[in-house]
């Protein structure tokens, strides 16, 4: 790999865990979250330095050029984050759900949590006007 | 203690004047709306007349943009509102909760637009509150000279009706009837996380009939809907199509669910 390719790989990936590391220090990104992201970033690095482990690895799976091998576990990667989220999601929206009748409910049971919730939000939204 | 009898108040009352209603079990008639605020003073007015004081009416507003659930208040019903809109199958679901929750034996739903006759109320009840079946469907197809809906409405009721027959054994001729009565049994297994949130359909009788469910239909009256935005239109029955019959294939893929959820 030409000295400039490696030098602008391994400046990505660090980039990408500093990144990472400080949203999780923030707490703007969960612990959970953060594995797959540390994973990749600390993946680049270690393909960049090393690179006759990429060539390896490429002459390995049978592909013709190092380059695409990237190229298919970074797809691979993305394929793998966004079903991860989509589970999420399906379970966030049966929560939502779950709490929206449970709240609804109450209100039935306790119309004065209605009545309240209307105050609460009614002299908002005049002075909104 | 003082939030039960809070809860209480004004079924309980309504059953001692009605020594009847406690003999076959008490009734909640759930009518799920959705923007219905200019019809369901209607609807309810004609429920009224039906069920007179020996049932319940909870309406479900799905988060209505409009005075749907002021509109139920006033007309005498109870009014459970979903902070924004969940969908009819989940808008079903919170009136199966409240039925468990306040321990009503039988409940009937009926849509607010209109399209289901009051006057079936009672004949959709009682096959549930004779314990002949967990759940009676009101068919618009069983009622001689009802009206006749679009073509590729029937059509799929047709092809629906055929496979939840062919799964259940008894002959189911409107799967997509929304005019239904269960008893508790049934409430149990529909207010599981189980049940789909949008239109619950085939694929549920199919569930249910698997749980144990005896699953019954008699006739009823409908008519076409006046004005409002139909469900299904534009490229919706397609997509319907295709997602009852992965719905229908992941049902049989599951493994039988257990009354006792």
């Amino acid at each position: 790999m030409p000295l400039r390719q490696q030098i602008v790989a391994i400046a990505i990936s660090l980039g990408i865990l500093a990144v990472i590391v400080e949203l999780v220090r923030k707490r703007r990104l969960r612990e959970e979250y953060s594995v797959l992201w540390l994973l990749t970033g600390l993946t680049i690095l270690v393909l960049s330095l090393r690179f006759s482990l990429l060539q390896a690895l490429t002459k390995l799976l049978g592909i013709a050029l190092p380059v695409s091998t990237l190229f298919f576990f970074g797809l691979v990667f993305l394929i793998l984050v966004s079903l991860q989220f989509s589970v999420k999601i399906s379970r966030l929206s049966n929560q939502v759900q779950e709490l929206a009748q449970r709240n609804a409910l109450l209100e039935v049971k306790f119309p004065e949590i209605a009545r309240s919730a209307e105050l609460a939000s009614s002299p908002e939204s005049e002075r909104r006007d | 203690m003082s939030t039960e009898t809070l809860s209480l108040g004004p079924e309980a009352t309504r059953l001692e004047r009605e020594p009847s209603s406690r003999a076959r079990g008490r009734v909640l008639v759930v009518v799920p709306a959705f923007n219905e605020s200019a019809r369901l003073r209607n609807v309810l007015q004609a429920i009224h007349r039906q069920i007179e004081s020996t049932a319940d009416i909870l309406v479900v507003d799905d988060g209505s943009g409009d005075a749907t659930s002021e509109e139920a208040l006033r007309a005498g019903a109870l009014a459970a509102r979903h902070p924004f809109n969940l969908g009819c199958g989940a808008a079903l679901q919170t009136g199966y909760k409240f039925a468990l929750e306040r321990g009503y034996d039988f409940i009937v739903q009926i849509d607010a637009d209109g399209q289901h006759d009051p006057s079936c109320l009672a004949s959709v009840l009682a096959p549930v509150q004779e314990g002949k079946a967990d759940i009676a469907i009101g068919s618009r197809f069983l009622w001689t000279g009802g009206y006749r809906s679009p073509i590729e409405r029937r059509v799929g009721s047709w092809l629906f009706g055929q496979v939840a027959t062919l799964f259940i054994g008894t002959r189911i001729t409107d799967p997509t009837s929304g005019y239904r009565a269960m008893n508790r049994k049934a409430l149990a297994l529909c207010a599981s996380d189980s049940f789909p949130h949008d239109y619950p359909d085939a694929d549920v009788l199919i569930n249910l009939h698997r749980a144990g469910v005896v699953i019954t239909e008699v006739p009823a009256l409908m008519h076409p809907r006046q004005g409002g935005h139909s469900m299904h239109r534009g490229l919706r029955p397609l997509y319907y199509m295709f997602k009852m019959s992965l719905s229908i294939f992941v049902a049989l893929l599951r493994e039988r669910p257990s009354p006792s959820v």
